[in-house]
């Protein structure tokens, strides 16, 4: 069965552990407390008050029926990660890896972050649980995700920004990996996708698997009958949403599961994060999977309109789930995605993230080529106040284009 | 004295023996290939070799250095700008093993260069080139089992790392897997000149020594940029010394003139080399 994954620390042929020797001492560490308090009743009982009582949990699984009448298809869902405290589902992996660090004894905790999310997540699960959090976050992320660097800094955590190669969330993981083999002794790494060397990806993995088992539950009362969606959809950027909405369903035959990543200015262009799509085996951040990288192995730069997906990697267990085609993992370039953004916003009054704005794009291609009584679920990662700018710019941007290509038209 | 029971042929053995009977502790010397560019590179390495190291350390640029501090990051990052290569740095051992038939040369890098073509290839290539042996930071040794094999085969060696934080038995595993010698990390934390060591450093190479005993030579590195800081851990049982950014600091800081740069740094190893020759066999 496929959610037996992974055995022996991989997921088929992917994931691992490479780290560097001072960190393997850390890594068993996790590795122990996880396996001690993850089946561990108080440790259950108090993951779930703060997920219920403090981030909002259980989400709704919103019938989009302003979407679903425009499309004229399956009927789309959407799981509402984006009402959880924070804005993301983020909040599912920092409460849960808070707790864990909170056990371990390390009152220091560091993330990294390419959004913002994950670290408005993490600052937020640091202030609660009474942790000291550090954020390590490329410096083109900052400029173009400010609303978000604000967010952390009044919740009380501490900015690093990262200057080194494309400035963005892989370089801050490797900046936040730089910081733990320093500072290993009394320093928890929190990560925040299902990423790095094992057990992380699990561990992250399992956190948020919750989004797929409320989806799981809610579809059976809303069809009133044991009924699984007929497909479901979540983008993928490292893979943490996507692994945590898919994860429930894996052993499912009859649920079509489709994981889009981020395409951006079109595969042939090299600028875009589809790692799946045109990556090839390689070894980073700890883990060996699909791998955006030249031919003498440096990574490349990737490129997305959204912070969040732009990463050169994958999570281990996508890697898997695509080599034996249990998911489909298709694109998204950043026009449609923001076309959806703003689609979403208007007919159902929702402003979508720009990361789950892929997902939706590609959620109404596939709903056009559905029946009618077909069920779609897209999980709706997150909000989209962080993204107005960004947006607006586009706009703009898009506005001059056309006002370019009108004048040509004329002459 | 230190004593060895299997001695193999290569380059490397037959260096620490050598040094071993001269009551010498080795100086190990690392260059990023192709900072600031791959002919300079070569005249630096002969300035080194005129200084007197034993060993010379190439590192290959990778975009992604996760152990390495902002001196190497820098350093890799502007040879990958100027369109180094593994090919082209392997040119660069190549160029040693003609110019020096014994000087033992090995590559430090990371994991995925040797992915992206194969281990077992980029192996081959390397032997070919005169390489003796590899350092790669970000391979575990639950992950080395293929690596290890085939670098045997090819009589390569595989130069595993140690922490102060690895236990006795985590060691025991680790040199199991451990050819030419084991590489203490002095310090918690990533390359990168420092000023001073804290006493955890010299306790980690004395636990270091007391379980590796006289199997394979110990050698620290991480940090060191100073002769006053050379003795204090041969004396705790040191039998090699690696210096990296500090060289490759005087590299940068030197750029605009050249000579004065080989100059330099010939005579910073030559100062280093001198503290790895004293004390060595004092308590």
């Amino acid at each position: 069965m496929l959610s037996n994954y992974p055995v022996n620390a991989r997921f088929g042929d992917y994931g691992g552990r490479y780290v560097p020797e001072t960190l393997v001492p850390a890594i068993e560490e996790l590795e122990r407390a996880y396996d001690r308090y993850k089946n561990d009743t108080d440790f259950r009982k108090e993951l779930r008050y703060y997920l219920e009582q403090y981030a909002g949990r259980p989400t709704p699984l919103y019938f989009a029926k302003n979407l679903t009448e425009y499309v004229g298809g399956a009927r789309i869902y959407l799981k509402r990660e984006d009402l959880l405290h924070g804005g993301a589902h983020k909040i599912n992996n920092t409460l849960g890896q808070g707790l864990l660090a909170k056990r371990i004894g390390k009152k220091r905790v560091i993330a990294e972050t390419g959004a913002g999310q994950h670290g408005v997540a993490t600052a937020i699960a640091a202030a609660v649980l009474r942790l000291n959090a550090e954020i390590y976050m490329g410096s083109k992320d900052m400029k173009r995700q400010r609303p978000n660097l604000i967010r952390m800094q009044l919740l009380g955590a501490a900015i690093h920004p990262v200057q080194s190669g494309s400035r963005t969330l892989k370089d801050a993981i490797n900046e936040a990996l730089r910081d733990w083999i320093t500072n290993v002794q009394n320093t928890y790494y929190l990560i925040g996708s299902a990423v790095g060397p094992h057990p992380y990806p699990v561990i992250v993995r399992d956190f948020q698997s919750v989004i797929g088992q409320e989806i799981k539950m809610q579809m059976e009362q809303l069809s009133n009958r044991r009924e699984h969606p007929d497909a479901v959809v979540a983008c993928v950027g490292g893979g943490s949403n996507a692994i945590g909405t898919f994860y429930p369903f894996v052993d499912d035959s009859d649920v079509s599961l489709y994981g889009v990543e981020a395409a951006g200015k079109g595969i042939k262009s090299g600028k875009h994060s589809a790692t799946l799509a045109a990556g090839s085996h390689g070894i980073i951040h700890g883990m060996f999977t699909y791998l955006l990288q030249d031919q003498f192995g440096q990574v490349s730069d990737t490129h997305s309109i959204s912070a969040g997906l732009d990463y050169p990697g994958v999570g281990p267990e996508h890697a898997l789930l695509k080599d034996i085609k249990r998911v489909n993992y298709v694109n998204c370039i950043d026009d449609d995605a923001a076309e959806a953004f703003l689609l979403l916003s208007r007919l159902e009054g929702i402003i979508p993230a720009l990361e789950p704005s892929h997902a939706i794009s590609y959620a109404m291609e596939l709903a056009k080529n559905m029946n009618r009584n077909e069920n779609i679920v897209v999980t709706l990662s997150g909000r989209g106040d962080k993204d107005v700018d960004v947006v607006q710019r586009y706009l703009k941007m898009k506005e001059k284009k056309n006002e370019k290509n009108r004048k040509n038209e004329k002459k | 004295m230190m004593k060895r029971t299997s001695l193999g042929n290569n380059r490397l053995n037959r260096k620490f023996q050598e040094l071993s009977e001269k009551n010498e502790a080795a100086l190990i010397c690392y260059v990023v290939a192709g900072y600031p560019n791959i002919p300079t590179t070569n005249e630096i390495l002969s300035s080194i070799v005129k200084g007197g190291a034993d060993v010379i350390e190439i590192g290959i640029p990778f975009s992604d250095p996760i152990a390495d501090g902002p001196t190497i990051q820098e350093a890799s990052y502007r040879a990958l700008l100027a369109g180094v290569t593994p090919e082209k740095s392997l040119e660069i051992s190549k160029n040693i093993r003609k110019k020096y038939p014994s000087l033992p040369v090995v590559i430090m890098t990371y994991s995925n260069i040797l992915q992206r073509v194969g281990f077992e290839y980029f192996m081959k290539k390397s032997k070919e080139c005169g390489v003796d042996g590899f350092i790669l930071p970000d391979m575990a040794i639950e992950e080395s089992d293929k690596y290890v094999m085939e670098a045997s085969e090819l009589d390569l060696a595989t130069i595993f790392l140690a922490s102060p934080n690895t236990t006795p038995r985590r060691l025991e595993a680790i040199l199991a897997r451990t050819s030419g010698f084991v590489y203490v990390v002095s310090v918690y934390g990533i390359t990168g000149q420092r000023r001073s060591f804290e006493d955890y450093s010299l306790t980690a190479i004395r636990n270091v020594k007391q379980v590796v005993g006289s199997r394979m030579p110990v050698a620290v590195g991480f940090g060191i940029s100073s002769p006053s800081h050379i003795k204090p851990m041969i004396r705790a049982g040191a039998d090699a010394i690696i210096v990296g950014s500090a060289i490759v600091n005087i590299i940068r800081n030197l750029s605009g003139n050249k000579k004065k740069m080989l100059q330099q740094i010939e005579v910073f190893v030559r100062d280093l080399k001198k503290a790895c020759r004293q004390n060595y066999l004092l308590p």
